[in-house]
């Protein structure tokens, strides 16, 4: 057995260079522990400091017709310098002679396929595996859990305003959902 | 000439000692059983490992001119099908490398569990296999997202979807997978990252313990029949298999096998890339183009189709808690199963395993090619009604003809077989169904159809049913056996 090996944890604690040793793995803890927390917290930056939605205009309410649903093309308000085309948001706008605005994401509740909105029947349907929506956003047909995420809307001077910017899921759907479009 | 480069040679093995390293690897000794016909069953791991250099070499190739930003992604890849010299062709057979890869895996997977090559002592090996497996799946994930058009961008916000059904934690784990809360040029930026640097680096240090177990343990001798594994002799055994020259050593015999199946497996690719090309990009990745039709890639057809066909009630247990059971099944397989027999012929349940799950596969992915549960979103302005129906026609019946068109009722539902799949043909539906039963279907609908009662008028309904009862053969009258709505109203 060698010298090294007879050294015990006793030895390292009561002797000078134990103590610089313990010192030495201290040091290098705490160095490694105080580098990785903004190394991490860069990582996962995205998901801690999350980015919350912001007002966008739409255009005067007057440019909207009423028993008419539009898709609205806008830039979204979260988006970066280097994003191009994904920089766009879409959604739809429908205006209701009793309701009035209502505003919904193109995203389909059940997987985040696009709906496309008929006019004739009234409804929005996903390519993807054939969910429907009514002409108010509520569930119709398919393996959809829920109605079109609906998304927060206001009027300020004659302009109507929407609250957007992220993606909607179901558990971040931007707003609740209101009766009809309860889960069925 | 020869003396200097022998000299030179030599001054580099002086340096490098790989006559003490490297060459007792690459001869490490393997059961002569591997002479027969059976050593072809034991090519396709380090075919797998070639397509993985091949994919890593265009790879880097790509890298030169693909621009990993959301604004030019797309005009990159352009610019690589048609522009760059023989760029098309690195990016054919970078997909198509990825492609054999993942089947070469597979097939790798099942072969060794068929052989039972994961029992004892090799149990580390097939967990190892088996990260490099999703790390492979992983591969191709990120891959589709660099493609950056629209399947891939709408493709990702399934994903994006997916996750976003875990509770509480869900919307943190999407901003973290999309690197902000929108797929944009953070998101993109993320997912090269992962394709480039983080999923190859794990991929390689996860090879580099998977062959380091594989030469440590040695190559599994062929399985026989009645020659169960045992924890207490097996090592002792198999040294008698190998060990005292008893052995072949692997190079050059069993690798020269290797390298046929290798070489053949190059030129397949060579041939795919070539005659198929490189895959897309399609439509540029515009959130505003909700035309869009997304489609997955092959090796994801099957979960498109379980996603579809899951019931609703159970569809976000399945989504976020099969994966981590499955996963979690295939690195315990060989503790649960880690000893017995190897021979597939004594493992009924293997086989059968084997035989369910492979049937699934292709069923599945069969029917997520044809996804029928999808509506053909032009089907109600391209697909005519056939003439021979419209000639036979009352006024009314027309109408409830063009009503159907109209309503974009072909999207889910064939006349004569062209039109939508989702919902029944109509072309004999008048057989099948009386007028109360399609009177109730349209106005209350059912979980895949919806209620068009506040869509129709009166008038409308009575004239699309008219057209529907109409949909017969000839000289057919309509149902007589009572439908259910008949037989519960007490007609």
């Amino acid at each position: 057995m060698t010298d090294s090996e007879n050294v015990s944890l006793a030895d390292c604690t009561t002797d000078r260079r134990g103590w610089f040793d313990w010192v030495s793995w201290l040091l290098l803890g705490t160095g490694s522990v105080v580098l990785s927390i903004p190394i991490i917290g860069y990582l996962f930056g995205a998901a801690i400091w999350r980015r919350k939605d912001q007002w966008v205009s739409l255009g005067k309410i007057a440019d909207f017709k009423e028993n008419e649903t539009r898709l609205v093309t806008i830039k979204n308000p979260l988006r970066g310098p280097w994003d191009g085309i994904t920089g766009d948001l879409a959604i739809y706008v429908r205006r209701d002679p009793e309701k009035g605005f209502e505003i919904f994401s193109v995203h389909c509740t059940h997987l985040g396929c696009p709906v496309s909105w008929f006019s004739e029947p009234g409804l929005f349907m996903c390519p993807c595996h054939g969910s429907v929506f009514y002409e108010d956003g509520g569930y119709a047909a398919g393996p959809a859990p829920r109605g079109l995420y609906k998304i927060e809307h206001k009027i300020e001077q004659e302009t109507l305003h929407a609250h957007v910017g992220h993606l909607p899921t179901l558990q971040d759907p931007g707003t609740p959902p209101n009766d009809n479009q309860a889960t069925t | 000439m020869i003396a200097a480069i022998r000299s030179a040679v030599m001054w580099f093995e002086h340096r490098l000692v790989l006559r003490e390293t490297l060459w007792p690897i690459i001869r490490h000794p393997v059961p002569r059983g591997l002479r027969r016909r059976v050593g072809w069953m034991y090519v396709f791991g380090s075919t797998a490992m070639t397509l993985l250099m091949l994919q890593i070499a265009t790879g880097i190739a790509l890298s030169m001119v693909y621009v990993p930003s959301a604004g030019e992604a797309y005009e990159s890849l352009l610019y690589l099908n048609f522009d760059v010299p023989l760029g098309w062709m690195l990016r054919a057979i970078h997909n198509w490398s990825a492609t054999m890869m993942l089947v070469v895996v597979v097939i790798h997977m099942t072969q060794v569990f068929l052989m039972g090559a994961y029992k004892y002592p090799r149990e580390l090996t097939w967990m190892f296999g088996v990260a490099l497996f999703l790390l492979t799946i992983g591969m191709a994930f990120t891959g589709q997202v660099l493609r950056w058009d629209a399947n891939s961008y709408w493709g990702l916000g399934v994903g994006v979807a997916m996750i976003g059904r875990v509770p509480y934690i869900g919307p943190a784990l999407c901003d973290l997978l999309m690197g902000s809360p929108m797929i944009g040029g953070e998101t993109l930026s993320r997912f090269f990252a992962l394709h480039v640097y983080i999923l190859p680096g794990l991929l390689i240090g996860s090879l580099a313990v998977h062959l380091y177990l594989v030469v440590r343990q040695g190559i599994s001798e062929p399985p026989a029949e009645g020659e169960p594994v045992d924890q207490n002799t097996y090592d002792e055994e198999y040294e008698k298999l190998i060990g005292g020259g008893h052995g072949d050593p692997f190079f050059p015999g069993p690798l020269a096998r290797d390298a046929f199946f290798i070489g053949a497996t190059l030129l397949l690719v060579f041939g795919l890339a070539a005659i198929y090309g490189p895959d897309g990009p399609d439509l540029p990745p515009d959130p505003a183009n909700v035309a869009a039709s997304p489609v997955p890639d092959w090796y994801f057809l099957p979960l498109f189709a379980v996603l579809a066909l899951s019931p609703r009630a159970l569809e976000t247990i399945i989504i976020l808690v099969a994966p981590i059971v499955i996963v979690i099944a295939l690195v315990l397989l060989p503790l649960w199963a880690g000893t017995g027999e190897r021979h597939w012929r004594s493992r009924p349940v293997a086989c059968m395993s084997v035989i369910f799950i492979l049937l699934s596969l292709l069923v599945l992915g069969w029917l997520g090619y044809k996804e029928p549960w999808s509506p053909i979103m032009n089907a109600w302005t391209k697909d005519a009604v056939p003439p021979d129906i419209v000639k036979r026609l009352t006024p009314v019946e027309l109408q409830g003809a063009t009503l159907l068109q109209l309503k974009t009722c072909r999207n889910c539902h064939s006349l004569d077989g062209v039109g939508g799949k989702r919902g029944p043909d109509l072309t004999y539906v008048g057989s099948r169904l009386d007028r109360p039963a399609l009177v109730r279907q349209i106005v209350q609908g059912d979980g895949n159809m919806p209620a068009f009662g506040k869509q129709l008028t009166n008038a409308e309904v009575t004239a699309l049913v008219d057209f529907l009862v109409s949909l017969r053969p000839p000289n057919r009258p309509p149902p007589l056996v009572p439908t259910p709505s008949a037989y519960a109203s007490g007609k």
